[in-house]
């Protein structure tokens, strides 16, 4: 088994209940992930978008829903539009969310990238921003702003 | 009250233990025997700085099979950095890091 590239684990003082919705929701995904929208229905089987909002929306990235056990584990595939049919070329994205005491711990994982040495780049740069925008969205309420 | 913020900087205040998260930043998802071979420190004393960077959240464990993967996990130092730098000069910033990288490889 190819062991997974990165694993960000965050601990939130929210819910899993509102963690989960900041995370499957794109009017609360697109204030802390760069004004990109996750769009889906969130069930086994079903499609899901990775947009970017503009004066014209752009797919950035597609895939589908692995496993869905709101508010606890979602698992996703994660590749560019035109490797949409090219499954040897989907990565593998596991949100899990653990109830603390007053705290979710959020573990983020990132793994089978295969040879895709371009997109391990472009991500590696990406989760801890948008981990850390999460967190600031959902303990203060602020949204980090959409440029870096 | 030591709060989490206290645990990341104590944590990063040991030279060897930052010396294990850049062995892990350059290659992550090592065992402990992995990380030990790199270092001229008994198997006990990486395991007692490797409690305490998990300990601080900057390194994460994940099982494979039989086998205790360590990942350094740059979560509690983004939240840092979010912390002090202003979010309109992230990208300056950026810039001349990657500058003063650039120049000081040459």
């Amino acid at each position: 088994m190819d062991k997974p590239k990165f694993v960000y684990v965050s601990y939130i003082e929210s819910t899993p209940e509102k963690v989960w919705n900041a995370l499957s929701d794109p009017e609360l995904t697109r204030r802390y992930w760069f004004n990109h929208e996750n769009v889906s229905d969130w069930s086994v089987g079903s499609k899901w978008q990775h947009i970017l909002k503009g004066d014209q929306d752009k797919v950035h990235i597609v895939g589908k829903v692995l496993e869905s056990e709101p508010p606890h584990k979602l698992v996703v595939s994660w590749a560019r539009p035109v490797d949409e049919a090219n499954e040897a070329k989907h990565s593998r994205v596991t949100y899990l969310l653990e109830a603390l005491e007053k705290s979710v711990r959020l573990t983020v994982t990132h793994e089978e990238f295969g040879d895709d040495q371009e997109m391990l780049q472009s991500v590696s740069f990406g989760w801890p921003a948008v981990i850390s925008g999460l967190k600031t969205l959902l303990e203060t309420g602020r949204a980090l702003p959409a440029k870096m | 009250m030591v709060t989490d913020t206290d645990k990341v900087f104590k944590a990063l205040a040991d030279p060897s233990r930052r010396r294990l998260l850049d062995l892990l930043h350059a290659e992550n998802g090592q065992t402990l025997g992995e990380l030990c071979a790199h270092l001229d420190m008994t198997r006990q004393a990486v395991t007692k700085h490797l409690v305490l960077l998990e300990d601080a959240n900057l390194v994460v464990t994940v099982w494979r099979g039989r086998e205790k993967l360590h990942y350094l996990n740059p979560m509690p130092i983004t939240e840092i950095f979010d912390r002090w730098v202003g979010k309109y000069e992230r990208q300056q910033v950026r810039a001349l890091a990657d500058l003063k990288k650039a120049l000081e490889e040459n």
